[in-house]
């Protein structure tokens, strides 16, 4: 038994700080700090019993989209039918989508009533039908998909400026935003993949 | 001079550890393929919820892996090389361990080389349809928009 009041000896702790700084290089080294960011898209539902079935479009809401396997974009609608550059397909999309002058080759314009807001008019039945080649680079189909998506957000924007007076960006993202997404829902269709000359 | 009082540095030290004990996760699966992701610029979107984001790598494998799978395009689910026809049991996998009410939010990221040709991406997107999958996204960087 010790006599009288004996003092413990403080343990030295001037090593714990570099212990939990090891302790914080090991997780700053095997984390993954990097944000995955992407394109967001919709693939439509798969029916099996309507893998045959063609849509009866009219030839004026259509759009076809075809790149091929040397990575050419050919553009076919009412008023064009040629090979572009994909840095064009922005502006040709968008006069395709929006058809401005309202050009009886292109989309027809029809009143489209949306809930909560009324009515617009607007190409409510054209269709972006995107085909592409077993062997075309998914490079230049990402880029065509991009230009695309830009084409619609570009119309939105354009559209809130007019009939809400503001950015789309800072439109009420429960209110009005969709409703901008229904005057221009993204209408694209990728065809059931075909393979050209080859057996399936 | 007076010596600078140090005991409280571990506790800062630990502080700054536990944060980011928090905030961050563990890598999970080792990359086999090699993926160069394409670049976008205004429509890329950030993923925000980790937990609703499932990955799917579609490239050629990594050098290591070359001498037995060949550089052909390959599907990387989780840790193994696949055939398209197995992206389904991955989907069903994958929705099991989420929460009952995130299922119908769930998203498949497509992380895919810029060089890998449609078809596969084709077929695993025709797989991805057929397991009800349906909200994907294309992986991508964003670039800085040039002035």
């Amino acid at each position: 038994m010790a006599k009288g009041k004996r003092k413990v000896p403080g343990l030295n702790q001037s090593s714990t700080a570099d212990i939990s700084f090891i302790l914080l290089i090991f997780f700053l080294v095997t984390t993954s700090m990097d944000v995955d960011s992407g394109l967001s898209r919709r693939l439509p539902d798969w029916d099996p019993d309507a893998v045959e079935q063609e849509m009866k479009i009219k030839e004026r809401n259509v759009m076809t989209v075809q790149v091929n396997k040397n990575n050419e974009i050919h553009v076919k609608n009412g008023v064009l039918n040629r090979t572009i550059d994909v840095s064009e397909l922005k502006d040709i999309a968008k006069e395709f989508i929006a058809n401005p002058d309202d050009n009886v080759n292109l989309p027809i314009k029809e009143d489209y009533e949306i809930e909560g807001y009324g009515t617009v008019v607007t190409t409510v039945r054209h269709v972006i039908s995107l085909q592409t080649d077993r062997t075309t680079n998914y490079e230049i189909y990402f880029k065509v998909q991009h230009e695309l998506s830009k084409a619609y957000s570009e119309l939105r924007d354009a559209w809130a400026r007019k009939n809400f007076g503001k950015k789309y960006e800072q439109c009420d993202e429960k209110t009005e935003q969709p409703v901008a997404r229904a005057v221009y829902a993204s209408k694209i269709s990728e065809a059931e993949p075909k393979q050209y000359g080859t057996e399936q | 001079m007076p010596e600078l009082n140090t005991s409280s540095l571990p506790d800062l030290i630990f502080t700054v550890l536990f944060f980011f004990m928090m905030v961050t996760s563990m890598r999970e699966v080792e990359v086999k393929v090699q993926v160069k992701t394409p670049n976008g610029s205004s429509e890329i979107e950030k993923l925000e919820r980790k937990s609703l984001v499932s990955h799917i790598y579609i490239g050629p494998p990594a050098k290591q892996y070359r001498a037995t799978f060949g550089s052909a395009p390959q599907i990387q689910l989780n840790e193994h090389f696949a055939e398209p026809e197995a992206v389904r049991e991955f989907v069903s996998a994958e929705r099991e361990q989420m929460a009952e009410r995130d299922k119908p939010l769930m998203k498949m990221s497509l992380k895919i080389d810029q060089d890998v040709q449609m078809g596969i991406v084709t077929d695993v997107k025709q797989e991805l349809r057929k397991a009800r999958a349906l909200n994907i996204v294309y992986s991508a960087g964003k670039e800085k928009e040039k002035k």
